[in-house]
């Protein structure tokens, strides 16, 4: 049987996820010019925040009256997070130098993670999470998981109204503005404060929807989920262009593809053997990253824009 | 330009190395036990991952650790010797477990160490202990080369250190008595084998090839995943569309879960097997009670439950009402700890009472002799320091648990 069909469909659902993820880091740093490496850890408290509504739901709810419940406070918890960390720890650094933000973007992240981990019952181990009922939806010779039909959708709708808000609201076009020249857009009326925390909340957004997807796919949310995901998240956006929203997209579905394809195949290559299966998958897709960033240093969709001092 | 994309690629490079390091040890002060009397006080060192995705096996470790030096304590087993646990964390990573080492080394009380779990990390903290003639003995690692050396498998046993012993049966057993049960008794023909490129995983899965392909079993596929990330959807594709009925898993539950699930889900009629630690309830609850059904595990020594000699076990370790439950290797770690109290006992018996000087190699010299009746069977170590103990039972995923189907003597 031909697998390639299959193993598409494995990749770009991987490669939304890290989509969802990767527009947080490419949206902060389009204006902002930070790298958020909290990022990761706002995903996972996402996750933790979904789960904990389920908990306090009653027992034997219908997973589809829960589910936008589950979103809604995945999103309140992610975005609360995501706004204090701007207000308390990126803010009063704005202006310095610009590896002291970035540092204290690493410290967030570890005590965000051990946070959890210390504080959430049970989080010490992976924690289940509840699951869509239904058995796989078979599409010619493909199949999809029910835990993936949420991703099948919000991925798409996450990006739409994205596209709509930054292009067509007043507060869209502010966030480009800033992310151009934030002094010009301030001397133009630009509350460029508050379209850093309209940036640093969407982003949030999307990792929340992110996460709840994550959680759906894999069955468990754990305190070092987001981890390696941001990692890889980051990674997409670099290499969609970082500071481009729908390279961060590209960029997720280009990463989860290559991943799958070289776990898949590459070992399958006549003298690759050593150098095929899951476990060289990550290397595979740096690799690529490399290459891209060789070629087109400023990502697949990025713009040549000169950097600021 | 350029400029931008080198921050940014030096940046995650950094920021990962960073936070990967930033997982180090810390100290666990939970597991003190001082108990009353005069005397001496002997320290036997515990390491085991109390924190992080194995800390369900390690946090059994410790408390079954901890109720054998309480109960040698409370009998005076020793004469005008009381035994202190001192319990450090290791996180299942071997840079963790090389530190602690080097601190229990640094203890001079310390006279024995139980653990570590993993043998990825034994490997990091054997010649440590072995350089300060301290006596390790694990519980739980089941990696042949650990103590026959790293030719084991082509006949070339040679034993690197002396002072490590382990109550826990090998892999070199463990797989192809998996391999044996799979394709006798369970049927299977056609394998998928997958494992995670660790020391305990990879070892695992070679033994177990070695024995299915020689019972003539056909192997369908290999896959290499890493344990790390949580999507195998590309190899769940794989196996399905190899035609196994059976994959066998060398490696731990936290990656052993997400992939059952996910290979199930993907539509394959397969069977999962694997090793020791696979056999935890965490294993069902990340694959979910309905993937893991039917699923087998093996591992080291027969059901305690069924032993007689394990009784007094059970009921003191209910009646010290300990939080954690003590899991796969709760048994082994309680042997472990007291075939450490025999070798002290032997060496102060044999010394007018009072501990030697060098009391550190007498006991590694003791333990290799000690034989008595422990939770899970006789326990004696032979020329390797290995246990002499070839039992092993395969479970089976029955209405969400492990339950015992098969418990054997591998006969080699």
């Amino acid at each position: 049987m031909n697998e390639l069909p299959q193993q598409l469909v494995n990749g770009l659902l991987l490669g939304s996820m890290y989509g969802l993820v990767a527009v947080g880091y490419t949206m902060v740093y389009g204006i902002v010019q930070l790298i958020n490496f909290a990022h990761g850890e706002i995903f996972m408290t996402g996750g933790f925040g979904a789960l904990t509504v389920w908990l306090i739901l009653p027992g034997g709810t219908s997973m589809w009256v829960a589910l936008p419940l589950m979103i809604i406070g995945a999103v309140i918890v992610a975005t609360t997070i995501a706004v204090g960390a701007e207000r308390f720890a990126y803010r009063p650094l704005r202006g310095g130098p610009r590896l002291a933000p970035l540092i204290t973007a690493i410290g967030l992240s570890l005590a965000l993670q051990y946070a959890v981990w210390v504080w959430y019952p049970e989080a010490k181990s992976a924690r289940t999470f509840p699951q869509i009922p239904g058995g796989p939806i078979e599409l010619g010779p493909v199949t999809i998981q029910t835990g993936d039909v949420f991703l099948v959708i919000a991925a798409p709708v996450c990006m739409a109204f994205l596209a709509f808000f930054v292009m067509r609201t007043r507060t869209g076009r502010g966030m480009q503005a800033t992310a151009q020249d934030p002094d010009t857009a301030k001397l133009m009326g630009v509350n460029t404060d508050r379209i850093i925390v309209i940036a640093f909340a969407l982003g949030a957004i999307f990792a929340a929807v992110g996460a709840v997807a994550y959680g759906l796919k894999y069955g468990v949310v754990d305190y070092k989920m987001g981890f390696l995901l941001g990692l890889k998240a980051f990674t997409a956006a670099v290499l969609g262009g970082i500071g481009n929203i729908y390279g961060a997209m590209i960029g997720g579905l280009v990463l989860g593809v290559a991943e799958t394809m070289a776990t898949a195949y590459v070992d399958q290559i006549p003298g690759m053997e050593q150098l095929g299966g899951q476990s060289w998958a990550n290397v595979w897709a740096f690799v690529l990253l490399i290459v891209v960033l060789l070629a087109r240093p400023q990502g697949l969709l990025g713009e040549r824009v000169a950097d600021r001092a | 330009m350029r400029n931008r994309s080198l921050l940014i690629l030096t940046t995650a490079v950094t920021a990962g190395a960073l936070t990967l390091t930033a997982c180090g040890s810390r100290d666990d002060k939970g597991g003190d036990s001082s108990g009353e009397g005069g005397g001496v006080t002997v320290t036997i060192g515990l390491d085991a991952p109390l924190t992080g995705e194995l800390s369900a096996l390690g946090l059994g470790i410790k408390n079954s650790a901890d109720l054998a030096v309480k109960t040698a304590n409370k009998k005076q087993y020793v004469k005008g010797v009381t035994f202190k646990l001192e319990t450090l964390d290791d996180q299942a990573q071997p840079s963790a477990g090389q530190q602690n080492a080097t601190k229990l080394v640094a203890d001079k009380t310390v006279l024995g160490v139980v653990g570590p779990l993993n043998s990825g990390v034994a490997e990091s903290m054997q010649k440590v202990f072995d350089d300060a003639k301290l006596v390790q003995v694990s519980p739980a690692n089941t990696n042949p080369a650990l103590s026959q050396g790293p030719n084991w498998a082509s006949g070339d046993k040679k034993r690197g250190y002396k002072s490590y012993f382990r109550t826990a049966t090998t892999d070199a057993i463990q797989g192809p008595f998996a391999a044996q049960y799979v394709f006798n008794d369970a049927k299977k023909t056609k394998a998928f084998i997958i494992d995670d490129k660790k020391t305990y995983g990879a070892g695992l899965a070679g033994t177990f090839k070695g024995e299915w392909e020689k019972l003539g079993g056909k192997t369908v596929g290999t896959q290499h995943i890493d344990p790390d990330t949580k999507d195998f959807s590309a190899v769940a594709t794989q196996v399905k569309n190899s035609g196994a009925d059976v994959v066998y898993y060398g490696g731990e539950y936290p990656a052993a879960g997400p992939l059952a699930k996910q290979i199930k889900e993907a539509g394959a009629k397969v069977t999962v097997v694997g090793g020791d630690a696979l056999f935890s309830p965490e294993y069902v609850k990340l694959a979910g009670a309905t993937a893991a059904e039917g699923d087998f595990a093996t591992s080291v020594g027969a059901p305690i439950e069924t032993l007689a000699s394990a009784k007094e076990f059970l009921a003191n370790y209910k009646a010290e009402n300990y939080k954690e439950a003590f899991e796969a290797y709760g048994g082994y770690s309680y042997d472990s700890t007291w075939s450490i109290i025999e070798a002290v006992k032997k060496v102060v018996d044999g010394n007018g009472g009072k501990l030697p000087d060098d009391a550190r190699a007498k006991v590694v010299e003791a333990l290799q002799g000690v034989s008595f009746e422990g939770v899970t069977g006789s326990v004696a170590f032979d020329e390797f320091g290995d246990t002499t103990n070839k039992q092993l039972t395969v479970y089976q995923v029955k209405n969400g648990a492990f339950a015992p189907v098969k418990s054997d003597s591998f006969g080699e």
